[in-house]
């Protein structure tokens, strides 16, 4: 399992940008994740729960939004939802594809608390 | 977003709303970042220091038991004339595969992972470092024995190579197709045994694997049979020749 791992990076990333916006508290986390990233949310989800004891995000909330499969395809152009094992074009049948969306593993959004005389950034 | 301050709420933070009003400012980022931003410097990194030593990074991939270790020593065994190797291996525990390399006689560095189930950029850098690039040709990175968690990791290699032993299913890049779609090469190994097993289907093997959108060759290998190895150490030259008609003259000083 290297969720863990990926939180890890994670939490480091959100100390980082705390740190850079003034920002006392991280309140919420949103991810965008793809399957074809390799990463399963829900391990990911429990291990941010470890992960972020004791961090800037010790109460963050963290929110993942799965994002789908979609494949272009090369041969006919059009492009066509797909299955992660399975990205075949949907329309022609051709293996000749190019993945448009599925392999996100993307921190998308942070929710900053930042102490009052401190001037809001983003 | 909240009608009294402008912050945004999401269903998985509005439990924390009631607390906006106490002295502090909320403020919603928008990131856009990679979760693996860190790892994949240190890949990009890695991958630029080993192409300004003209040297070639193999990710070498399997399940645990597909044969890489043996592939590695009749790589050796045939190569070792024509290139200058080195390994990074890469294990839980144990120097055992290091000391089969370098029972062969070329430089191997072990890197013990401990729990971690697969290699990152930064074991790789620091076991890069325990090499000498300048007298190397190719470098080939023996990953963890695991087919999901390394997938995920760039380590700054310039080809991924995947094994997929006759022993295994011929369905495995079904099964596991975010490392199978992230490989250049997929090896069909222990092809010796195929004349004992008649379950496996090489052809469905193929055709799982051209299912992922994969162009990828898959070339029939057996480490105990020199003949049966020409395919792979064929595409290592051909890999190795593009990198040095691309790779540009030395650099006096390299970024570190």
């Amino acid at each position: 399992m290297h969720e863990m791992a990926i939180c890890q990076a994670l939490i480091d990333q959100l100390e980082t940008l705390a740190a850079d916006r003034g920002a006392t508290r991280v309140t919420g986390v949103l991810l965008r994740i793809g399957p074809l990233s390799g990463v399963e949310p829900a391990l990911l989800d429990r291990a941010f729960g470890l992960a972020r004891a004791g961090t800037v995000a010790e109460q963050a909330s963290l929110r993942i939004e799965r994002l789908p499969v979609r494949v272009s395809c090369r041969h006919c152009g059009r492009s066509s939802e797909a299955a992660p094992n399975r990205l075949l074009c949907g329309h022609c049948g051709d293996y000749r594809t190019r993945l448009v969306s599925g392999d996100e593993l993307q921190l998308a959004r942070a929710e900053l608390e930042i102490p009052d005389a401190v001037e809001a950034a983003g | 977003m909240c009608d009294t301050c402008g912050c945004n709420i999401t269903p998985g933070n509005e439990v924390l709303a009631h607390r906006h009003h106490e002295g502090h400012d909320h403020t919603a980022v928008e990131v856009l970042s990679s979760l693996l931003d860190a790892n994949d410097h240190q890949a990009v990194h890695n991958r630029a220091h080993f192409r300004s030593h003209g040297v070639l990074a193999v990710n070498l991939m399997s399940s645990p038991g597909a044969g890489k270790t043996a592939l590695l020593e009749a790589t050796i065994d045939a190569l070792g004339r024509e290139f200058r190797i080195g390994v990074i291996e890469g294990d839980l525990e144990t120097e055992n595969d290091a000391a089969r390399i370098r029972a062969r006689g070329v430089p191997a560095v072990q890197i013990s992972t401990g729990t971690a189930c697969h290699l990152d950029a930064h074991m790789v850098h620091e076991a890069v470092h325990a090499l000498d690039l300048d007298a190397l040709d190719i470098v080939f990175i023996e990953n963890v024995g695991n087919l999901v968690c390394p997938a995920s990791f760039d380590l700054g290699q310039h080809r991924n190579v995947t094994l997929l032993s006759v022993t295994e299913g011929a369905d495995k890049p079904a099964k596991y197709p975010v490392m199978f779609r992230a490989s250049d090469l997929v090896l069909l190994t222990k092809c010796d045994l195929l004349e004992l097993l008649d379950d496996f289907d090489p052809a469905a093997a193929l055709a799982a694997l051209r299912a992922l959108a994969s162009e990828a060759p898959l070339l029939h290998t057996a480490a105990r049979r020199a003949p049966a190895l020409a395919g792979w150490l064929d595409w290592l030259r051909t890999v190795a020749a593009g990198l040095r008609a691309d790779t540009p003259a030395p650099q006096p000083a390299v970024a570190e």
